[in-house]
């Protein structure tokens, strides 16, 4: 499955080899299919993330990578070595992986440095006890080490967690939602830690989140998944300014959807003609366009198409609700220095670069 | 084992767990037996019981349940919410004082209190000289001193659920109802009980349980009940038969005390406001009010563990000196047998709970809830219900094996497991497998899968995962659990009593045959060890409500 995508970011990873890759991978518990034939290559050094809702199958794609489960079909393979197919079976604790689960599973009975050294496995005791103290110190846990798990807080536990999951040196590092039970606040701090960490490992990461933030601002790629099938796969700014469905356009972000049709390479809508882009190929005449709320410019004039309904404020941006003559409704966001209050009748100005169309269904 | 674990896993294949069916089966076996002896009654037998002790016994059963059902309620109740609502002096002290009368068997309470205040007791003597009739003093021989005395011992139950519900219940609710003008005594109905109710009705259920297995209480104060016919009937008549269909009746009754306890719980249970909530502000008691709290609570555990408790050491000082030489040899020679009995039920209970619940484990949530339902049946049957329900399959088999060697090698080989130390442990473990089963299958708990795919990334072998994660983490349920079965075993009465190979007593039966025999200051000692073995599992329910906080 390849992309030409733009890349706006530098990548740091080498797409070329190929750390972990599945092929045609399928799995269900029971009539559910948690995983449909999944096909993704993840290269070495990469921060790639698993998007998509809760219950679309991203865990499950993780335990299949790990081995905690086995693939009814297709194959697993990481460093070049197949560890899963319908002749092999390579055990979870031989594929020299590391997983942060979400309750970060820490040994309630172990010490902070118990803990960390569980996955290092015959090397010699200094040995040992220099990469712990490596680790402390990288995670900024060295004063803590003798704590049990349940004198930490959640932000030193998931800490804990990705220490200990580095520990060996894995080839892969798995990211179970590891940011969900921390507070708001404490999440951007540790998500900046923890990426610096991981790059300084060098290390091969694929998170799974349902939070498109964190994926977008920690990963090279994105993958988005939808009932067990990969939606799209792409850079940051590809998934959210030129989504591939409307699935993906409504999951990473707020959008308006307004009808238009298309004539040649031109599409129209109530807010004047647009050219499509080279990407966008229409199979129907009638067409929806993606419109980001941040795309929408607006200026007041009394005789302007709409009329302001609702106002939010966020603090540094604030959110307009705007409802044309004919009903239908468009958002827009604009910096905070300048409120223009509910019932103003305001002209819509659309950036036409970042018009996405969907075949109307 | 957990290589095959991973690949049904992975096939999605689910395995049928017959171990734990099979130990389930043979934990439940006991209670079918009386249950189907009940279902098919004899006729002689129930019009002969019908027009000796039965009716007398039914009534009696009925007024001790609700007697100490109410004694326990209130004073259990009352206690927990002083100690949990209010501050005084000596709170914290008091915390756990409350909770040592649990300690003391009913037995023991019941034969220190009756040698106390008996005709012949210290107290009547010594008023007996100022008073030209005694007849005023109360008969404590009667059905009022078996329910003071009981509910005495069996408060703590009561006191120990309300106070660990109550200090879940969010000082924010109270807040809340205080808003909405309601005073602190209509906060106390209206709130805090309805949400204690199904903690308060469980410790309830468990001190009627109590109430119901107990049968030499009773008959120190000539109150027979159902559990004591059940034994008269064994130990008079020699009859199995009546025996094991006057015990599927007290199964019975056990069983609509538990349909209620379920009924009266409601659907309360389930809900708990989520989020760390603020615990109830406890209010500050100044002046005479918190000396008056102190008092009261000291009292409390004056009359239920330090009178009798101090009782045993004065009687216990003052009596073996003067004991005839060889009866510490005797009391050393009961202390062995009580505890290589206890010791190895706790093993085998604790051995039987890890199997049945670990294996349970693989199967699904339903199967898995009602098999540990099942394997904890036995807290619920009174001693002599179970005793009898092994018995009968036990001389069953004996008879059988009995006969086969008679006819195929011509050996008379007697009858080999009825009345072994095989026929008593089995039935210990029945009876007390509860404890043991919800303290690992909560250890248990703590192992989660994650914690298991975890320790397998980071490299760790099946062995390794045993040694290092597994074992670690269940031992100190394992401990607790068989710490609870050996203390309940030490004291032990009506299965030992039924059960017992021939001459082999133990602390607990010698107590109960001294006090029989109103020899009082002979079973001092053995009491009193029963105590202090009995204080173990105290320690451990105490430590347990700090932990939890």
């Amino acid at each position: 499955m390849i992309f030409s995508v733009r890349n706006p970011t530098t990548r740091s990873f080498d797409a070329g080899r190929a750390c972990v890759q599945l092929e045609g991978v399928s799995k269900s518990y029971g009539a559910t299919k948690a995983v449909v034939g999944l096909t993704v290559t993840i290269g070495q050094g990469e921060f790639f993330s698993l998007l998509g809702p809760s219950g679309c199958g991203k865990t499950t794609i993780l335990r299949l990578i790990a081995g905690l489960e086995r693939p009814e079909n297709g194959t697993v393979s990481i460093g070049g070595e197949t560890v899963a197919s319908s002749e092999t079976w390579v055990l979870p604790e031989k594929r020299g992986i590391g997983i942060v689960f979400q309750d970060y599973a820490l040994f309630p009975h172990m010490s902070v440095a118990h803990n960390i050294a569980f996955g290092l496995k015959g090397f010699r005791k200094e040995q040992v006890g220099n990469r712990v103290e490596e680790l402390l110190a990288l995670t900024g846990l060295s004063s803590l080490a003798k704590r049990y798990p349940h004198e930490l807080s959640g932000g030193q536990r998931q800490r804990v967690a990705l220490a200990r999951s580095l520990a060996p040196r894995p080839r892969v590092i798995l990211l179970d939602e590891p940011f969900s039970n921390l507070d708001a606040a404490l999440r951007e701090e540790l998500r900046k830690e923890t990426k610096r960490i991981l790059k300084e490992q060098g290390a091969t990461t694929i998170l799974v989140t349902h939070d498109q933030e964190e994926a977008f601002s920690l990963s090279d790629r994105v993958g988005v998944l939808r009932d067990g099938k990969l939606e799209q796969l792409g850079s940051p700014v590809d998934i959210y300014h030129r989504p591939h469905c409307r699935f993906v356009a409504n999951f990473v972000g707020k959008a308006d959807f307004i009808e238009g049709t298309v004539e040649g390479r031109t599409v129209h809508c109530a807010f004047g003609s647009f050219p499509l882009t080279s990407l966008q190929n229409p199979v129907s005449k009638q067409v929806e366009l993606m419109v980001r709320p941040d795309d929408v410019g607006f200026f007041p004039d009394a005789t302007g198409q709409a009329i302001i309904t609702e106002v939010r404020f966020f603090g540094a941006s604030v959110q307009y609700q705007l409802q044309l003559e004919d009903g239908r409704i468009i958002h827009a966001i604009r910096p905070s220095a300048e409120i223009l209050p509910v019932g103003s009748r305001v002209n819509i100005k659309v950036d036409a670069s970042q018009v996405v169309v969907f075949p109307k269904d | 084992m957990l290589l095959t674990k991973i690949k049904q896993h992975g096939q999605g294949l689910r395995s049928l767990p017959m171990l734990p069916f099979l130990l389930v089966a043979l934990v439940v076996l006991p209670v079918l037996v009386v249950g189907s002896a009940l279902l098919t009654p004899t006729q002689e037998v129930w019009t002969h019981l019908w027009r000796t002790l039965l009716p007398v016994m039914m009534g009696n059963t009925l007024l001790l349940v609700l007697g100490v059902g109410t004694g326990t309620l209130i004073l259990g109740v009352s206690l927990a919410w002083l100690v949990t609502a209010y501050r005084f002096p000596g709170r914290g002290l008091l915390e756990w004082l409350l909770v040592l009368p649990m300690a003391v068997p009913a037995y023991v309470q019941g034969y220190v209190y009756m040698a106390t205040f008996d005709t012949a007791g210290p107290v009547q003597t010594a008023l007996r000289p100022h008073f030209t009739d005694m007849g005023w003093f109360p008969e404590i021989r009667s059905g009022i001193g078996a329910i003071l005395v009981m509910t005495l011992v069996l408060y703590p139950y009561v006191y120990l659920l309300a106070r660990a519900a109550f200090r879940e219940t969010s000082g924010a609710l109270l807040e809340a109802a205080r808003t909405m003008g309601h005073s602190p005594t209509m906060v106390f109905f209206r709130v805090v009980l309805p949400l204690a109710r199904p903690s308060i009705v469980a410790g309830v259920a468990l001190a009627i349980m109590e109430a119901l297995a107990d049968f030499a209480t009773v008959r120190f104060f000539n109150f027979p009940t159902l559990s004591d016919g059940v034994i008269r009937v064994w130990h008079g008549m020699m009859d199995l038969r009546a025996a094991s269909e006057l015990a599927g009746l007290l199964a019975l009754v056990a069983l609509v005390v538990l349909l209620l306890e379920h009924a009266m719980r409601g659907r309360s249970r389930y809900f708990q406001t989520g989020g760390k909530a603020p615990r109830i502000a406890a209010v500050p008691l100044v002046g005479w009010r918190g000396w008056m709290a102190l008092a009261g609570s000291l009292l409390v555990v004056a009359v239920a563990f330090v009178l009798p408790a101090g009782q045993l050491l004065a009687w216990t000082l003052q009596e073996l000196p003067r004991q005839p030489p060889g009866t510490l040899a005797v009391y050393a020679e009961l202390a062995r047998n009580s505890i290589v009995l206890s010791a190895l039920a706790a093993f085998f209970a604790t051995l039987t709970a890890l199997l049945i619940a670990s294996g349970i484990r693989l199967s699904s949530s339903r199967v898995a809830f009602v098999l540990g339902r099942l394997a904890t049946s036995g807290y619920a049957m009174t001693g002599a219900v179970i005793a009898v329900g092994i018995m009968v399959p036990l001389s069953a088999f004996d008879h059988a094996l009995n006969n086969f060697l008679l006819q195929v090698r011509g050996v008379d080989v007697g009858l080999v497991l009825t009345g072994s130390v095989v026929g008593l442990v089995y039935a210990y473990v029945v009876r007390f497998i509860a404890n043991s089963f919800s303290s690992i299958d909560a250890s248990l708990e703590k192992i989660t899968p994650n914690i298991i795919a975890a320790a397998r990334v980071l490299g760790a072998s099946p062995w390794r995962l045993l040694w290092q994660i597994k074992f670690p983490l269940i031992l100190p349920g394992m401990l607790a659990g068989a710490t609870l079965v050996f203390a309940d075993v030490m004291k032990e009465l009506p299965i030992t009593m039924m059960l017992r190979p021939f001459g082999q007593d133990t602390l607990a039966i010698w107590v109960w045959q001294m006090a029989a025999e109103s020899l009082w200051s002979g079973a001092s000692l053995p009491a009193l060890i029963i105590v202090l073995v009995g204080l173990l599992p105290v320690v451990f329910l105490v430590r347990l409500g700090n932990i939890k906080n």
